[in-house]
């Protein structure tokens, strides 16, 4: 058993135009981690690099103890969603469990059919025939079915309704009452999943802009608010935004005290953190 | 066990977890060796973080309400032992503390104070048992 579910260190990649640049985030054995940026950060890269789709360029990439690129048996290991869907329209959900179940030494058929009914989801439908939402019942169905150890899920929520968010929720509650269990789970933006995370690393932009237990996260920055004249200086303020009738910014936490007027300060919610880091001024 | 948690309270996740453990053991309602549920059960019937249930457990721990087995879980203390007599004389005095802070503000004096002290000890008697009147003087 390893003590890190992940590890990421100085990781450099290039998908097309895009470049990942320095990433390092650790995620412990046993817990959730939250990976947020706005659309276009570097998230779903970060999970290729991590899934042996895309090669790194530069770094360090461990899974589960395993350095990559790791042997193909490291995939029984790892459950996977994500924000595509990668099964043949064509087949029958009960296809789908013919076709993947070969793959999988530790296929359960029990837990898979008991996902499925959770999720209303008829064996006898086609794969193109699901909605967005339904199909990502299914590969949360699929990865949640060989006993895997480390969830990797890109975008699990979107196209969910806040029912299924809250079923997703609960299931992987269920999966974590293992302690040597572990989920890393990208997401945009999202409230439902922030009560359960352990961990938070924020990307924008291809670099990683905090990475660290979600309460430690929360602490290191602050919503302020003030008047139109105020935070005149916008040296180190985050998703800075000035109306006639006032300002209003994230700042780490540690540069407070160099902010002066009559502000109104707040912890911010994780959401907020995401949106004002991502804002382009 | 009962825990019912807010997210509008202003307390944090694992002070209010926290506080309702303590009042289950302080009431009679887990008795000494009872086992808590695990961290991670907690955590997901609260649909919250492993890392919030652990750092209740660990506070409970610490104020000697609970020990922790490791491997095996947490299990309640005696109520008597002396680490939970000296954190409730604490609470005790912290709450005094604030009522006379209170009372300085509304510009009450110390008989107002004593008056009112007694017509509520006369209205209520204390709920638990678990400290004796001589220790409050």
């Amino acid at each position: 058993m390893s003590d890190t579910a992940i590890a990421v260190s100085h990781l450099d990649a290039t998908r097309g135009t895009f470049h990942l640049r320095d990433v390092s985030f650790e995620l412990p054995s046993g817990f959730v981690m939250g990976f947020v940026g706005p659309n276009g950060a570097g998230k779903t890269t970060t999970i290729r690099c991590l899934l042996g789709m895309l090669a790194a360029d530069a770094g360090e990439l461990e899974v589960l103890g395993r350095r990559l690129p790791a042997a193909a048996d490291l995939r029984q290991d790892i459950g996977v969603v994500l924000d595509h869907a990668y099964l043949v329209g064509e087949w029958r959900l009960s296809e789908v469990e013919r076709a993947l179940r070969p793959f999988y030494l530790r296929w359960d058929a029990a837990q898979y059919a008991r996902l499925l009914d959770g999720f209303h989801l008829d064996r006898a439908t086609r794969v193109k025939e699901l909605s967005r939402g339904q199909s990502m019942k299914l590969m949360i169905a699929v990865a949640l079915s060989h006993h895997a150890r480390l969830l990797i899920l890109d975008e699990p929520t979107s196209g969910l309704d806040p029912v299924a968010r809250d079923e997703l929720v609960g299931i992987l509650g269920d999966f974590l009452t293992d302690d040597d269990h572990s989920v890393l789970f990208s997401t945009h933006i999202t409230t439902d999943l922030e009560r359960i995370a352990d961990y938070v690393a924020v990307i924008d932009d291809g670099r990683i802009v905090a990475s660290s237990t979600k309460d430690e996260l929360l602490d290191s920055f602050r919503l302020i608010r003030g008047g139109p004249e105020d935070l005149a200086d916008p040296t180190g303020l985050m998703g800075l935004r000035r109306t006639e009738s006032g300002v209003e910014a994230l700042a780490r936490t540690v540069d407070l005290s160099r902010l002066d007027g009559d502000l109104l300060v707040e912890v911010p919610t994780l959401d907020q953190i995401v949106v004002k880091i991502g804002a382009r001024s | 066990m009962r825990v019912v948690i807010s997210n509008s309270a202003g307390l944090p996740l694992y002070e209010q977890i926290k506080d309702q453990i303590k009042a289950a053991i302080l009431s009679g309602e887990l008795a000494e060796g009872d086992a808590l549920p695990s961290v991670r059960v907690l955590a997901r019937d609260l649909r919250i973080s492993v890392i919030t249930t652990t750092r209740a457990y660990a506070d409970l721990a610490q104020e000697g309400f609970v020990a922790s087995v490791p491997g095996k879980g947490a299990f309640v203390l005696a109520v008597d032992s002396m680490l939970v007599r000296e954190q409730l004389l604490r609470d005790v005095e912290d709450g005094l503390g604030r009522a006379l802070h209170a009372a300085h503000l509304a510009g009450l004096g110390r008989d107002d104070v004593v008056l009112m002290l007694d017509t509520l000890l006369a209205q209520d008697a204390p709920p638990t048992p678990s400290i004796e009147e001589g220790h409050l003087q």
